[in-house]
């Protein structure tokens, strides 16, 4: 595999997987799992779409595993995430229950944002999960002022911006990257590659396709990883982010992954070769990889694999049955949140009784 | 009373805000070592530190997103930008963050933070340098926007928008803080944002103003009533939210009504006013609500065709015999 790490500080080879010889058995069990559950999450959520359950726009993770769970294992509770609007399974391996995210995309009051965001801003405050974010690269300053804030106020912990390798072409992110250095915030900026912005290949879009060099004019360090290596990931992103906390060095990670399917769930996809699409899913799909490396290492067996599929099989549809169960917002409620500080002359209950009464929500 | 200038209420309230609060900071292009463009940060640098009062770069997009989200993990931005005309690359941060952030993740977040910033020309600063973009976000749900016409109210909204827990545009204006009013002293007044405050009583007309337009409105009235015409005067203070029913009342007791304003004619502050007073004072009207604005040119650098663009006290006067005689249509 030609996506090796490019760095002298962590050693991907480039045909490999991490050694999983002195790594906690268990752990990697519970990797596995996650990346499963994310999986079977994003392919029913896909399904859901089209019951047209879900509305909008949604963006899958699929073929994003190893990239979420790697990076969520070397988090701590300190930390602050900030993500795109590709963000389901982020919040999940955060640790947030995957019925309040389902609830969400059915645009439910129980769901993680109360049915005010949707799939692309998903939040939740307990978590430090600071949203997802439905404008390209709109993020990036925000989790900038973030990490500003940690520094202001000396406190533990980073803030892991998530963004996609398009975003890396926006203004807002070099006026934040010249910012974090200037500062010494303590943030890492975690690129999910997955070689298109849209239909826009990294190489048609940026003419640094190296985007881990992308912060060498702020003399901001980065590195690439294999993303669909669950432990490298973990392991290049824990040292980042140790750098980042103890230091006050922000740095780039240029991971990379493949994107299973279009851009998002309506996009067919015609941009790319087909043929090509499902030779590299197979080659690149990080659950695949990571079984096949735990089962020779005789970590798992098939009788594992086949009940950890049961049990997420059975999690993912409590999900869907929760949020299928769950009250939609009441339209009395219209207004609520508007405001966090009340004001005079801003409409309120009175008026979204008199739209829920006049209309009943028809418009 | 004191009597100060609006420059000076200003920098009392920031320095006074800072002290009170540790969550307080300024950020901003030339606000530290420069003491601000227009001096309204001057000496706080110095009696606060580089902690409190932070130098940016000319990175209005990062710096303003950089606001955003330290408000959100609890600190209290206020930030300069150094005029309007700047303000647009940042729009994205403002309009599609920092206004959203409360409402779209269901309350979770709170984005307590202040855009203070200078709005509409004086002198011949030119196309890109004289414009009013507070319509923009006057627009805009989710954003509070107040535009103060003195110093008493200038503290009184600036301490009421560093206290709110909800990202507030302040506008200001380069010809107003040289001003001067009346401002006591020890006293830790604020004002609401969202209500608007009738600054002259009057019974022939309405006339609705803000910010500089409302120093204008106030002198016109003062000439006018020497004519024997009795003009209201209702400053707006904040427009959004809008004090609708301050601007009905009024009208409800005169029957007429005039908008002055800053910004270009067409889709600006007054359109909403004019569309606000036919909506619910329709049936009070003796004449049509005339809108006194800006010409629709990127004004112009000659003094002649500036002067000629940007609407000033004869034009209010204008307006006001026109709709007094009935209500010609309005022919400048």
């Amino acid at each position: 595999m030609a996506k090796s790490t490019k760095s002298q500080e962590v050693d991907v080879a480039s045909n490999g997987y991490s050694d999983l010889t002195n790594e906690n058995p268990e752990e990697l069990r519970n990797y596995y799992y996650q990346m499963l559950l994310l999986r079977r999450f994003e392919e029913r959520t896909s399904e859901m779409y089209t019951k047209a359950k879900i509305g909008g726009y949604c963006h899958l993770n699929l073929g994003e595993e190893a990239t979420i769970v790697g990076l969520m294992a070397a988090l701590t509770p300190d930390d602050y995430i900030f993500t795109n609007y590709r963000e389901h399974g982020y919040i999940i391996a955060r640790g947030v229950e995957p019925g309040p995210v389902m609830a969400e995309l059915f645009g439910k009051e129980t769901g993680v944002s109360r049915g005010r965001g949707g799939s692309m801003h998903l939040f939740d405050a307990n978590h430090k999960f600071m949203g997802g974010y439905g404008i390209v690269g709109g993020q990036v300053p925000l989790a900038t002022g973030a990490a500003y804030a940690l520094r202001y106020q000396e406190r533990p912990g980073i803030v892991l911006c998530q963004m996609g390798d398009a975003s890396t072409n926006i203004g807002g992110f070099y006026e934040s990257l010249n910012l974090a250095a200037l500062w010494n915030l303590p943030i890492l900026y975690f690129i999910v590659n997955n070689g298109y912005g849209m239909g826009t290949s990294v190489a048609e879009g940026s003419s640094e396709p190296d985007l881990w060099k992308k912060g060498s004019s702020f003399r901001i360090y980065g590195e690439r990883v294999d993303g669909t290596d669950v432990i490298a990931v973990r392991d290049v992103t824990r040292r980042l982010r140790e750098r980042a906390e103890k230091e006050h060095k922000p740095a780039i990670l240029d991971v990379v992954s493949f994107r299973f399917r279009g851009h998002s769930v309506i996009d067919p996809d015609r941009y790319r070769d087909q043929e090509e699409v499902r030779r590299e899913r197979m080659r690149q799909d990080p659950i695949l990889r990571f079984s096949e490396k735990l089962t020779q290492n005789k970590i798992v067996d098939e009788a594992w694999l086949k009940e950890v599929a049961e049990r997420v099989e059975v999690e993912v549809q409590a999900a869907i049955d929760f949020a299928d169960k769950s009250p939609d917002p009441k339209i009395e409620d219209l207004f609520d949140y508007m405001y966090a500080t009340p004001v005079p002359n801003t409409p309120g209950r009175a008026e979204a009784l008199e739209i829920a009464q006049q209309l009943g929500g028809a418009r | 009373m004191p009597i100060i200038t609006y420059r000076q209420a200003l920098n009392d309230t920031l320095g006074e805000e800072l002290a009170r609060d540790p969550n307080v900071f300024l950020m901003g292009e030339e606000i530290g070592k420069f003491e601000g463009s227009y001096k309204i940060t001057e000496g706080l640098l110095s009696e606060f530190g580089s902690k409190r009062v932070v130098d940016t770069p000319i990175a209005e997009e990062g710096f303003v997103g950089v606001a955003v989200g330290a408000a959100m993990l609890g600190l209290r931005p206020v930030v300069e930008i150094m005029t309007i005309n700047f303000i647009l690359v940042a729009i994205d941060q403002i309009v599609n963050h920092a206004s959203k952030i409360h409402y779209m993740f269901g309350g979770q977040a709170r984005v307590p933070m202040v855009i203070r910033t200078p709005s509409g020309g004086v002198g011949q600063l030119a196309a890109t340098h004289s414009q009013s973009f507070e319509n923009w976000f006057a627009y805009c749900p989710g954003l509070k926007v107040v535009a103060p016409s003195t110093p008493y109210d200038a503290k009184g909204l600036l301490r009421a928008s560093i206290r709110d827990d909800d990202p507030v545009i302040f506008i200001e204006s380069l010809a107003l803080y040289e001003t001067k009013g009346e401002v006591p002293e020890n006293d830790d007044y604020v004002l609401p944002i969202g209500t608007a405050e009738v600054k002259r009583e009057g019974t022939d007309i309405t006339v609705v103003a803000y910010s500089r337009m409302t120093v204008i409105a106030m002198q016109v009235a003062q000439q006018l009533e020497k004519e024997g015409i009795s003009v209201e005067v209702v400053d707006l203070r904040s427009l959004r939210p809008l004090d609708r029913t301050t601007i009905v009342e009024s009208v409800k007791k005169t029957n007429r009504a005039v908008v002055i304003e800053e910004d270009w004619y067409s889709y600006g502050i007054g359109a909403e006013i004019a569309a606000t007073i036919q909506e619910l004072a329709f049936d009070y009207l003796d004449a049509p609500v005339l809108r006194v604005a800006g010409v629709e040119v990127p004004l112009p650098y000659a003094a002649k065709l500036s002067q000629a663009s940007k609407p000033g006290a004869q034009d209010l006067k204008n307006a006001i015999y026109r709709v007094l005689q009935g209500g010609k249509r309005w022919q400048k």
